[in-house]
């Protein structure tokens, strides 16, 4: 079981918490002139990584708030959650500590 | 609303009044159902601060701005839901959504009666807390929650939220009206072991 820390709420239980895959996807500006490749892109294509990944999150039975975190996706360790809309965290020196964020 | 004697409490039909006690006795767990009041959902700007002033200015005192938090005015008390939405709870009768309504007019705001959706549960008694930990993942240590705090959290699987009153320590739980019964006697069952008495809402 994680302890997610909610960026307003503090640490709580995984039960309380939906995740909501891959984070700072950008929207692209003008749907309309993509090509059905990009859009495809834009909408399902995602990294998959092995390791350090930044996720959504929601806190869908605390505060309702959508937040960011970054999570190994090997380890579940989730190093940081931040604010949407605030710089994720600059990730990884040779320590593997990622730093910023609301860890 | 109009008054009505189909309005009752969820928890009415179990005849709780009736069981209730003024003596308690060694009893670990007191439970009761509290009684119906306004529970108004709000909603707004919570980042901006003339929203919060004209709130405050509206209701008599300030929303809460710090999160899982509680603010209390002279017969109605806010909960910090979440940075832009809190739960105003006050008697019948008070009014809350007319007055948000007159207050706030003209801003982006959404004041959404939920009263009548709602059952509240008191549980207090010297092992309220224990009970409450069997149910529920929120740390409740006072040192992190304690009188004045409130979480939204799930309760043996159903979404509620909880709020301590004093330091005795006395729970409320809001949970929607059609689990009220679930609730209730889940609570009395975990409860069971320390003793449980009914007490008035």
């Amino acid at each position: 079981m994680l302890l997610i820390n909610c960026p307003w709420c503090g640490p709580r239980d995984e039960i309380e918490f939906t995740c909501g895959g891959e984070a700072h996807i950008a929207r692209p500006a003008d749907p309309a002139a993509l090509s059905d490749q990009e859009w495809a892109e834009y909408l399902f294509m995602r990294k998959n990584l092995k390791g350090l990944h930044y996720e959504r999150w929601h806190h869908s039975y605390g505060c309702r708030q959508w937040f960011n975190a970054a999570r190994d996706t090997v380890t579940h360790e989730i190093h940081a959650t931040y604010k949407m809309g605030e710089t994720p965290p600059v990730v990884a020196g040779e320590d593997g500590v990622v730093k910023g964020g609301n860890s | 609303m109009a008054d009505s004697y189909f309005r009752q409490t969820a928890l009415a039909p179990l005849g709780l009044a009736a069981k209730a006690t003024d003596a308690p006795g060694e009893a670990g767990v007191l439970m009761s159902e509290h009684p119906l009041a306004e529970h108004v959902n709000l909603r707004g700007d919570g980042a901006s601060v003339e929203f919060l002033q004209v709130a405050r200015t509206t209701i008599g005192y300030a929303l809460p701005t710090e999160p899982n938090t509680v603010t209390e005015g002279t017969n109605s008390r806010a909960l910090w839901l979440g940075p832009h939405e809190w739960l105003l709870v006050a008697p019948l009768g008070t009014a809350l959504v007319a007055t948000l309504g007159r207050g706030l007019a003209g801003r982006a705001f959404a004041a959404t009666e939920l009263g009548d959706a709602r059952a509240v549960i008191g549980l207090s008694g010297p092992n309220a807390r224990d009970v409450l930990a069997k149910s529920c993942p929120l740390d409740l240590n006072p040192k992190s929650f304690g009188p004045g705090r409130c979480a939204q959290t799930k309760l043996s699987r159903i979404a509620a939220i909880i709020a301590q009153r004093d330091d005795a320590p006395s729970y409320e739980i809001y949970v929607a009206r059609s689990v009220a019964r679930y609730t209730w006697r889940w609570l009395e069952d975990a409860g069971s072991e320390y003793g449980v008495a009914i007490v008035a809402g």
